[in-house]
């Protein structure tokens, strides 16, 4: 392996890169039109245009658009693709066509993304490796008829999920019997439209669910563990703050997370980084696994500050056919880190996003304080991809002193241009459940609508810092 | 007189619900305050552009799936 091919966009491309040249290695940058002036793209070697600029900059026309990557690997002579994460990251049909193209995907290959990446095969593979997973249909639902026997026998409130979804789309919550048969209807429809696959299954609810996940490096031979995650933080399903380990486990259940991570790992022969999804129920402290990520995923810094492993260098060594060269013994987790996503949305107007360009910046530094991003001043934020600008990255002792350092470092930093959820972070570091980690995967949401005050004073006082011209670009 | 329909933000104008749905509206249609004429795609969030006057679709200036900046025209109407 000589050369990698970035396959996508954003802070992920600037953090593929850096890992690519640390190991020597060249690259090559892929952009739209609209992400001319992207970071990535002027730090790689090289940088290709993703079809011609009157195709516009859509994802479908760039970053999804096989073909067009396909040419620009050929044109630049690159020998591997990494994909990132979303975009082509878990598209089996990607994965086998750059390796039909005589290229390394820095990732699994096609037959154990299909496996593990639809929810139900995997699933089954868990079922198969002696993991629990949450109650719920064997597989596809055929019928509404037995979407109702199953879910009287699971008890009510269940969710309906899309066999072809993902990152938390294609989900919904049923709260009674009567709603079931609508509901499945309107899924499938929904899921046949955002996925071309209109596949359901069904699972039991559980109120007080922590999310979390290990993670994993396999060389198809060994598998080993980089320790967990706890993500319960999230909005719509979607994670927004990470940390690295999780507060609310005892060294034993940890144990058992890492056993049964790793045992199916190594049943399925996984190559590259990957991720073990769990819900943690806190009442009865069963832990059921959800779905695996067959790909490096955002908060992958949370791990690799408290092992000192850089799991995207490891990921392209694996793909570079070397084994792994830890025994399991040879990681050592040390203290605590906590990530906070910045994204381009404003949390006082219902997280709108926030498009746009960004007018000041100043980035937070000193011990223990990390920033995955690709903004700079005048950087142009394009309507057309998702909303996150980056991500503030802290490590330190332990988790009090992590939350100490977090507010230190939210404190430094300054975007003016585009609204972000900075102030979000700084009136969640003020809440005791957080500071205590009483949270689950609902708790934000229930806390959003009565703290809208002290969000929007927070979101007040940092615009006041902004210099006068670009608090400017803030405004709605 | 003419009035016009703008995008309420960046991003990508849809005139349909979904891929292969019949469109919000055509033009000749009439359009009440408060209606949906099509949906604006932002960092993969969707969102209703909901019309602020009432009249008569004359001519959409934005074709479907093409890029929007914020205060576009989109739609002129006809009392």
């Amino acid at each position: 392996m000589k050369k990698i091919l970035v396959a996508n966009r954003g802070e992920i491309a600037v953090r593929i890169i850096r890992a690519a040249r640390e190991l020597g290695l060249k690259t090559v940058q892929v952009y739209s039109p609209a992400d001319r002036d992207m970071l990535a793209a002027s730090l790689a070697d090289e940088a290709i245009c993703l079809g011609d600029a009157s195709q516009g900059s859509s994802a479908a026309k760039t970053y999804l658009h096989i073909p067009h990557i396909l040419a620009a690997a050929a044109q630049s002579g690159a020998d591997a693709v990494h994909p990132g994460y979303g975009f082509l990251s878990e598209n089996a049909a990607f994965s086998a066509q750059v390796a039909a193209a005589g290229l390394i995907f820095i990732g699994p290959d096609a037959a154990t993304i299909n496996l593990m990446g639809d929810k139900v095969a995997a699933r089954q593979s868990a079922r198969a490796a002696g993991l629990a997973t949450v109650p719920g249909s064997a597989g596809r639902i055929d019928s509404v008829a037995q979407a109702q026997s199953l879910a009287a026998e699971f008890g009510y409130p269940i969710l309906i999920k899309a066999a072809a979804g993902g990152g938390g789309r294609g989900i919904r919550l049923v709260a009674t019997p009567e709603e079931l048969p609508r509901q499945i209807q309107q899924a499938s429809q929904e899921a046949q439209a955002a996925f071309g696959d209109g596949g359901l299954y069904i699972e039991k609810f559980i109120r007080q669910a922590r999310h979390i996940e290990v993670q994993i490096l396999g060389d198809g031979q060994r598998a080993l563990h980089v320790f967990e995650r706890e993500c319960s933080l999230q909005r719509r399903r979607q994670k927004i703050w990470e940390e690295a380990p999780s507060a609310r486990l005892s060294p034993l259940l940890r144990q058992k997370f890492y056993d049964a991570a790793v045992r199916l790992a190594e049943s399925v022969r996984y190559k590259g980084a990957g991720t073990m999804e769990f819900l943690f129920d806190d009442e009865s402290e069963q832990f059921y696994f959800i779905e695996m990520n067959t790909r490096i995923q955002v908060e992958h810094p949370v791990s690799e500050m408290i092992s000192g492993i850089d799991l995207v260098r490891g990921m392209i060594r694996i793909a570079a056919g070397e084994s792994l060269p830890q025994a399991q013994s040879d990681i050592k987790a040390q203290g605590h880190a906590i990530e906070i996503r910045l994204n381009a949305e404003d949390p006082c107007e219902n997280f709108m996003p926030s498009p746009g360009t960004i007018t000041q910046l100043r980035i937070p530094g000193g011990p223990g304080v990390r920033f995955d991003s690709f903004i700079y001043d005048q950087a142009v934020i394009p309507p057309f991809y998702d909303s996150l600008l980056g991500k503030l990255i802290v490590h330190d002792g332990d988790r009090p002193q992590c939350l100490a350092r977090l507010r230190r470092a939210l404190g430094e930093l300054r975007i003016g241009g585009v609204a972000t959820t900075q102030a979000l972070h700084l009136t969640l570091l003020d809440d005791p459940d957080v500071q205590q980690n009483r949270v689950s995967t609902n708790w934000l949401e229930t806390w959003l609508p009565h703290h809208q005050a002290q969000l929007s004073d927070q979101a007040s006082a940092l615009h006041a810092k902004l210099s006068p011209l670009a608090a400017k670009g803030n405004l709605p | 007189m003419t009035a016009t329909i703008k995008a309420p933000i960046p991003g990508t104008f849809y005139r349909q619900p979904a891929p292969g749905d019949p469109p919000f509206k055509d033009v000749g249609d009439t359009v009440a305050v408060g209606e949906v004429i099509g949906l604006i795609e932002v960092m993969k969030s969707f969102f209703d552009v909901k019309s602020k006057v009432s009249g008569k679709i004359t001519a959409f200036l934005v074709e479907n799936e093409a890029p929007v900046t914020a205060g576009e025209d989109l739609v002129t109407l006809a009392d």
